[in-house]
């Protein structure tokens, strides 16, 4: 428990720390970020070894009432799926900061300060176990994201800022309407408003469909955006490319993956009726995300850009696979945020090696890299290849696995979206394929690409553990798998249990009369 | 209840304190020469000292006192309190703002007490003639302050729209009033509500009448279509007047409106009135958002978002339960220190630069990083955005208004908050993402600003809009144990 509230809290205790070092102690207050982005790490790695991962539930919970009049609370705890995230988080943000140090260079309290308030915000989602402390931790992060694009950002910095911030906030007020009114529903018997999810888990599929669709939609607009799905992803290549590359590592990182676990902890687990009722509507979409995006990366000259398309592309397969709603989908989509988040994440790092060294994005100003850069090329290729989804490195195991659900997905009963999403899988393969090859190979011709240094000390520092967990992963799946294998059983055993128990299942609406039977089922049965 | 005479003194020591305060004010102005120093120190202990007694009287049983005329209690003393916060906060900005532009009068200070005294009287009333003698009170203090700066015309101005628009909605308020006590027979909000219960003969001439007194309350607390004023006014009137009219005058007309509905809402027509109501709400959110989004001023920009927060609040009276007031009455708090605090940054840089240009903000983050990041915490928790204080409001808020059934107008508070993210990220974009042009950055550095007091004032403000976002139990426990009795 401790362990839980040092990843949750020091990020925060840091960025408040950061605040009452001198301004020109540059030093001290990169170290300072390093420091503590380094000990939450460590933090959340004490905290794995004492998760027993053998449990489906929640552990580490703290239930601790904030407001009661509301019944907000301070409720925290990790399960299988949010352990992997969390890990994800604490590895991602101490490479962000140390790719920070040379780039950043105006405002630098500010900058650190907005990184970990940033990580504490990510962190707060992935564990909130109310809903109204995820919506708090969820906007929390909304604040910093907005001022490292719009202060550190490129050249068109403020368009992509208030773009992101407007498109975010449109779907997070919605949501938090959905809360409200799911909070009415968290006490069938009294009608007291809750904000505990751990009892609205369980009233969640009680609720009448034609309240609960509504209740779906609302969440899932607020978590497509973030994820983002087509067609509300344009905001992220506009984010992506003004983002400072540390920015871009994070949002590919782990900023993304707050919509895709959004939509496994809320919608899937809250309404899986609607789930059901709604899951090809959303796998068309991610089908069209995955092609679409694989298109439009392949039309770009822009390397950043190229990898922000490819994003919109890869995270279609993460929904999918949360839609398949049966264990292999879910279970690739759970590996497929961390792998995503590690070979995008060393993807845009490399991009900000590349445009350290010439500032400039543009594929044809590079070529034959190689000759003057072989550990950047190696390193670079990795990372390609792991997004390409190269059997023996991660991107492989999470892509089998959500196309294998999709597949066999009752709840889908077709193959079809298996069978074009694997396009998707060729097409990144073209045009990865196609930014190595332009980036790395060839002939050296340009005079400014003659004396490029290779990557610094630092750098390999930021590249090379990201690039060891991307083999970890490929070559031992099973050890990452077994984490979050229990929680994703249950919850597949849950949506599975109440499809059986509704003959009519995905049409037929549970009125209030057969939510009451099968309250009284419940208590007939417990378990 | 029987009450003697003595305790219901004391029961209304509060409101008899700041009436002694202000009248005494006067003399103290008249018998020392330049007494700018001692009336200013005289208001502000004063207003200390009445805050102090209310917030003593806040766990009081409510009481009616002085045959009906005055309430007592927690309720009346929530607000005692938020208007003493207010009062002091905007005299801590104002000695320095006025100094400044060589116009510290002492009546300035004594304007302020008979301010608070008005506001006070609104939020003590039992009965209709009292809310409209605390509201002229306040009102007409208004509309001198509005009009302090005697050699601006916008300020002159200012102090003439509001005070022909004003005129006509108290002669609104007293049409209203009359007609209901026509139909009830009483003005005594108790005898009302009995008299109503029975049923009344003149059901038509009741709901016009109710129906004149929301218009001329709905003007008071600037809410669509009752707003026209606010945008020139607001722009007007000397910045820390501004502040304290948008939040401590908001206060005190939703003091008086939340009892005045809780008395005339009940009854054959709740279901006319709450919709009446609630489309003032729903308008007014909208308007108020949308218009801002096309202003070039952060004056008028604040001006019409004030619209647009009345109509937030609102929804608090819409809801009708004690959930709803008392998320009302918590949103009047956080409002008091955002609103109040963005006036005070505004104040000051009028103070550095000598104009109100928008200029200033350019690139302020660079020149003064602290008051920016003030200015961007109002602006994030006038959004609406965790954990500050607007954002616990409004969850609140919405809390309240589905509970009550009006999820629509919930959608539009929602839809309207989208809007009005644009606006407040757009002063953040001046303030922080905006460069000023090489020549020009030096120029702020130049001279240096010494806020002085309005420091202090920026500096409680800031803590008020956190506390009450992180720790809102601190006063949600309060607000709901008043909202319920």
């Amino acid at each position: 428990m401790a362990a839980l509230l040092t990843t949750l809290f020091l990020p925060l205790l840091g960025a408040f720390a950061l605040l009452f070092i001198d301004k020109t102690a540059l030093r001290g207050i990169k170290v300072t970020a390093l420091a503590i982005s380094l000990l939450t790490f460590l933090a959340s790695v004490v905290l794995f070894m004492q998760f027993d991962q053998s449990e489906a539930g929640f552990q580490f919970v703290i239930n601790q009432t904030w407001i009661s009049s509301l019944d907000a609370g301070f409720r925290i705890g990790v399960d299988g799926m949010s352990m992997l995230l969390l890990l994800l988080t604490t590895l991602i943000m101490p490479v962000a900061i140390l790719t920070s140090f040379n780039s950043i260079k105006k405002n630098d309290k500010l900058y650190y300060a907005m990184l970990l308030l940033l990580q504490a915000g990510m962190t707060g989602v992935f564990v909130a176990l109310d809903t109204f402390l995820f919506y708090v931790f969820w906007e929390v992060i909304l604040i910093p994201m907005y001022f490292i694009i719009g202060v550190w950002g490129g050249k068109n910095r403020i368009y992509a800022a208030v773009k992101f911030f407007i498109y975010t906030m449109a779907g997070s007020l919605l949501m938090l309407l959905a809360i409200i009114w799911l909070g009415f529903h968290g006490d069938p018997q009294s009608g007291k408003f809750t904000a505990d999810l751990m009892a609205l888990r369980d009233v969640g599929p009680r609720i009448p469909f034609d309240i609960q669709q509504w209740l779906f939609l609302a969440f899932a607009l607020s978590f497509a955006i973030k994820v983002p799905l087509f067609p509300v992803h344009t905001w992220l290549p506009d984010a992506h490319v003004q983002a400072p590359t540390a920015g871009s590592v994070i949002l590919a990182g782990v900023m993304l993956k707050l919509g895709t676990y959004g939509l496994i902890r809320f919608n899937l687990e809250l309404f899986p009726q609607s789930s059901h009722y709604y899951a090809d509507f959303f796998c068309i979409l991610s089908v069209i995300g995955i092609i679409y995006g694989a298109l439009v990366a392949m039309a770009q000259s822009d390397i950043k850009k190229l990898v922000a398309y490819s994003s919109v592309s890869h995270m279609g397969f993460i929904v999918l696979g949360i839609f398949s709603m049966n264990s292999e989908g879910l279970q690739g989509a759970i590996i497929q945020m961390v792998n995503h988040g590690l070979s995008t994440g060393m993807l845009f790092l490399c991009v900000g090696v590349l445009y350290e060294r010439r500032h400039t994005r543009e594929l044809k100003d590079y070529g034959g890299v190689m000759s003057v850069m072989p550990k950047f090329g190696i390193l670079f290729g990795i990372a390609m290849l792991a997004s390409v989804g190269l059997p023996g490195l991660n991107g492989f195991v999470g892509e089998f696995l959500t196309l294998l659900g999709a597949y066999t997905s009752p709840a889908l009963d077709t193959p079809w979206y298996a069978v074009l999403s694997a396009s998707g899988v060729i097409l990144a393969a073209v045009y990865l394929l196609k930014m190595y090859n332009g980036v790395v190979f060839g002939v050296n011709d340009k005079a400014e690409n003659q004396s490029l240094p290779d990557l610094t000390r630092s750098e390999m520092w930021q590249l090379v553990p990201l690039a060891v967990c991307c083999f970890w992963i490929g070559l031992f799946p099973a050890g990452f798998l077994k984490v979050s294998a229990p929680s994703t059983a249950a919850l597949v055993n849950k949506i599975e249990g109440l499809r059986a128990d509704d003959h009519n299942y995905g049409q037929e609406l549970l009125l209030p009369d057969a939510a009451e039977a099968l309250a009284e089922q419940g208590a007939a049965h417990p378990d | 209840m029987e009450h003697d005479f003595a305790s219901e003194l004391l029961a209304a020591l509060p409101l008899l304190l700041i009436s002694f305060l202000a009248i005494s004010s006067i003399v103290v102005d008249a018998l020392v020469k330049n007494s700018q120093e001692i009336t200013f120190r005289y208001a502000l202990f004063g207003l200390m000292a009445v805050g102090v007694v209310a917030a003593l009287s806040i766990f009081d049983e409510r009481a009616v006192i002085f045959s009906g005329m005055i309430t007592t209690g927690g309720y009346a003393s929530y607000f005692d309190v938020l208007f003493a916060l207010g009062g002091v906060l905007t005299l801590l900005a104002a000695r320095p703002y006025l100094r400044s532009r060589n116009y510290e009068l002492d009546e300035f200070y004594s304007l302020m007490l008979y301010a608070v005294a008005g506001m006070m009287l609104m939020a003590h009333a039992n009965h209709l003639l009292i809310v409209f003698i605390g509201i002229e009170i306040m009102s007409i203090v208004f509309y001198v302050l509005s009009g302090y700066l005697r050699s601006s015309t916008f300020s002159v101005e200012a102090a003439l729209k509001y005070f022909l628009l004003g005129a006509f909605a108290s002669g609104f308020l007293v049409y209203g009033m009359a007609l209901v006590y026509g139909a009830s027979g009483t003005m005594e909000y108790g005898a009302i509500q009995e008299s109503l219960a029975q049923g009344t003969e003149f059901p038509t001439l009741l709901l016009i009448g109710i129906g004149l007194i929301i218009v001329g309350l709905s003007f008071k607390v600037a809410a669509f279509p009752f707003h026209l004023w606010v945008p020139d006014v607001y722009q007007g009137a000397p910045t820390v007047v501004t502040g304290f009219m948008s939040t401590a005058g908001k206060a005190a007309a939703f003091a008086a409106f939340i009892p005045v509905m809780d008395v005339l809402m009940p009854g054959q027509d709740a279901i006319t009135i709450q919709t009446l109501l609630a489309i003032i709400a729903g308008a007014s959110m909208l308007y108020g958002n949308i218009a801002a989004v096309a202003q070039t001023k952060v004056k008028r920009m604040l001006a019409y978002s004030s619209v647009a927060h009345a109509g937030y609040i609102m929804m608090g009276i819409v809801a009708g339960s004690p959930q709803g007031k008392s998320a009302a009455m918590f949103y009047l708090a956080s409002y008091l220190f955002m609103q109040l605090g963005a006036f005070v940054v505004i104040g000051l840089l009028e103070r550095e630069n000598n104009s109100d240009s928008d200029e200033v903000y350019t690139g302020l983050a660079r020149r003064h990083p602290v008051m920016a990041a003030m200015m961007a915490v109002f602006m994030f928790s006038l959004t609406g955005i965790p954990p500050l204080a607007g954002f616990f409001g409004k969850y609140y808020l919405f809390v309240a208004t589905i509970e009550a059934g009006y999820t629509w107008l919930t959608i539009v508070g929602v839809i309207s908050s989208v809007v009005s993210v644009y606006f407040y990220l757009g002063l953040v974009v001046t303030m922080y993402f905006r460069e000023t042009e090489g020549a020009d950055s030096s120029v702020g550095e130049a001279h240096s600003l010494k806020p002085g007091l309005a420091g202090l004032s920026l500096l409680f403000t800031t803590i008020g809009v956190f506390l009450l976002g992180i720790l809102p139990f601190l006063v949600v426990k309060v607000t709901d144990a008043l909202a319920g009795s």
